[in-house]
């Protein structure tokens, strides 16, 4: 398996998406290997702030040169802010995924939720058995 | 990966990391590094792509030439020996067949370059079609092609043992030898960008390979993928079988009239599309000469999005046609794409707007090669 990033101060979802506890907000963005699945990223269509989400349901969608991927929401809750730098600078998601490449912050509607997601140990079995040579 | 076939390149994409997807049936490498970089490469230096999964159709005998006539769009009889020339197969309602690069070995002995998608197609298509004094044969297998395409590729192949006026001007090829193998040198591309295309038997092609990327290291050289090959040729507005052209699309509608020779001329397609009210100064009098259903346009984004295949070309709220490629250009920075329209909708400047996802975002015609290029004039491969 290639040398993929994942630090341990974070939950992640199957959808290869991490999240941050900031005291009430999330902050939200895909992992390492997300990425690196994706190729250069050229585009990312972000909701307005205020927006609700639902678990499961896309909530934006994060373009390579040659396809098009839904964003999943990991959570339901309101999007308290998303990061404007990425529409001139999209490629801020493959250099820095987990810093200057995060995409939105939610306020969950069920703080209790979060304990459904993976912790690393989880995401790093579930990274093993996708990224296995094809 | 492991029912799909491979090229002679195989080993070599898996050394440099390459992402392979399948493509045609085959493992091809869509990356190894970046698209973009790889893109970039080719428009400021240089890219070599493995291309071996196209196929190479052999046509000889003394009737081989009258066969051929019949059977492409572009003139047989005028193409010189060492020549190559873009045509394309209709079908007898004048639908692409497949486009193909039709190149002259010796007065009776042709070769067709196809599409890797097609090449069962073509082959069959051409053996129910000539007589049985016209030998052909598919050579797809056991060929090799690479292409080396950018403006540092005819100094990279002076490394590799031949002299500058050895190499093949525009459309012409040459026998030469490149570190020590025997090479069809084919100065053609489908990138837009100044270049060649190697064709030389597959147990040599990964010594090659590892030998022109040596070479051109000093330059930049680096090994590009179909993801790059893509986002080239739509730069340089080149039509892709499957998106552009397919069995229901006649050469005029996309824009490629000036590859098909007088309708008088009796090839397979020709009755049909003079019956569809085309001449072939239909590429000379524009889209709102007659013929035209519906016409291939390139466009470039103006709001913020991208195009892509299968979405659908908006107009007063209207439907009006669909994108049939579109992606971010690397060399433009913007999101370019081509589509079918009405023929009153097709000129430079108009606007319209591409249905992304449920958003109509706008767009508007712009000219094709949307990329400026030394290579306008010619459509290559």
């Amino acid at each position: 398996m290639a040398d993929y990033d994942f630090p341990d101060n974070l939950l992640y979802t199957q959808d290869d998406e991490w999240l941050r506890r900031e005291e009430d907000l999330v902050v939200i963005g895909i992992t390492d290997f997300a990425q690196n699945q994706l190729g250069d990223i050229v585009f990312v269509e972000l909701p307005e702030v205020g927006t609700l989400t639902e678990a499961g349901v896309a909530f934006g969608t994060i373009e390579s040169v040659k396809a098009v991927s839904d964003l999943c929401a990991p959570l339901s809750g309101e999007v308290v802010s998303v990061n404007e730098a990425l529409e001139d600078a999209p490629e801020k998601v493959n250099e820095s995924c987990y810093g200057d490449g995060w995409l939105i912050t939610l306020r969950p509607s069920d703080p209790t939720k979060l304990d459904d997601l993976l912790d690393i140990e989880a995401y790093r079995a579930s990274v093993l058995e996708r990224d296995s040579e094809s | 990966m492991s029912e799909l076939l491979r090229t002679p390149l195989y080993a070599a994409h898996v050394r440099l990391n390459a992402r392979l997807v399948p493509f045609a049936g085959y493992a091809m490498p869509v990356q190894y590094t970046s698209i973009r970089e790889e893109h970039e490469a080719v428009r400021e230096r240089a890219g070599l792509f493995d291309v071996s999964h196209m196929g190479q159709l052999h046509l000889s005998g003394p009737r081989a030439n009258e066969a051929l006539e019949s059977l492409v769009s572009c003139e047989i009889d005028s193409l010189g020996i060492d020549r190559a020339r873009y045509g394309l197969l209709l079908n007898e309602t004048g639908g692409c067949v497949d486009d193909v690069m039709v190149t002259r070995e010796a007065e009776h002995a042709l070769f067709l370059c196809v599409n890797a998608s097609n090449v069962k197609k073509v082959r069959e298509w051409i053996e129910s079609r000539v007589g049985p004094d016209v030998v052909v044969e598919d050579r797809s297998l056991e060929t090799a092609l690479l292409a080396l395409q950018g403006p540092a590729a005819a100094s990279i192949l002076t490394r590799l043992g031949v002299a500058k006026s050895d190499l093949p001007k525009r459309f012409r090829v040459a026998r030469l030898v490149l570190a020590g193998s025997p090479v069809l040198v084919s100065a053609t591309g489908y990138t837009g960008a100044p270049g060649f295309e190697l064709y030389l038997p597959g147990p040599e092609a990964e010594a090659l390979f590892d030998a022109i990327l040596e070479a051109g290291s000093v330059d930049g050289i680096l090994p590009a993928g179909l993801g790059a090959r893509d986002t080239l040729r739509l730069e340089a507005a080149l039509p892709l079988y499957g998106h552009e052209l397919d069995e229901s699309t006649s050469p005029f509608e996309a824009g490629l009239g000036r590859f098909v020779k007088p309708l008088d001329r009796g090839f397979i397609g020709a009755a049909a599309l003079r019956a569809r009210g085309h001449d072939s100064a239909d590429e000379a009098k524009g889209a709102s000469g007659s013929g035209l259903e519906r016409c291939l346009v390139g466009f470039e984004m103006t709001g913020r999005g991208i195009a892509r295949a299968d979405y659908e070309i908006i107009h007063e709220g209207q439907v009006v046609g669909r994108v049939t490629s579109g992606a971010p250009s690397p060399t433009l920075g913007k999101s370019i794409g081509l589509g079918y329209v009405p023929p009153a909708l097709c000129e430079i400047g108009q606007r319209l707007s591409i249905r992304i996802r449920s958003k109509d975002v706008a767009a508007e015609v712009v000219e094709r090669p949307f990329l400026r290029t030394r290579e306008k004039k010619s459509t290559s491969r």
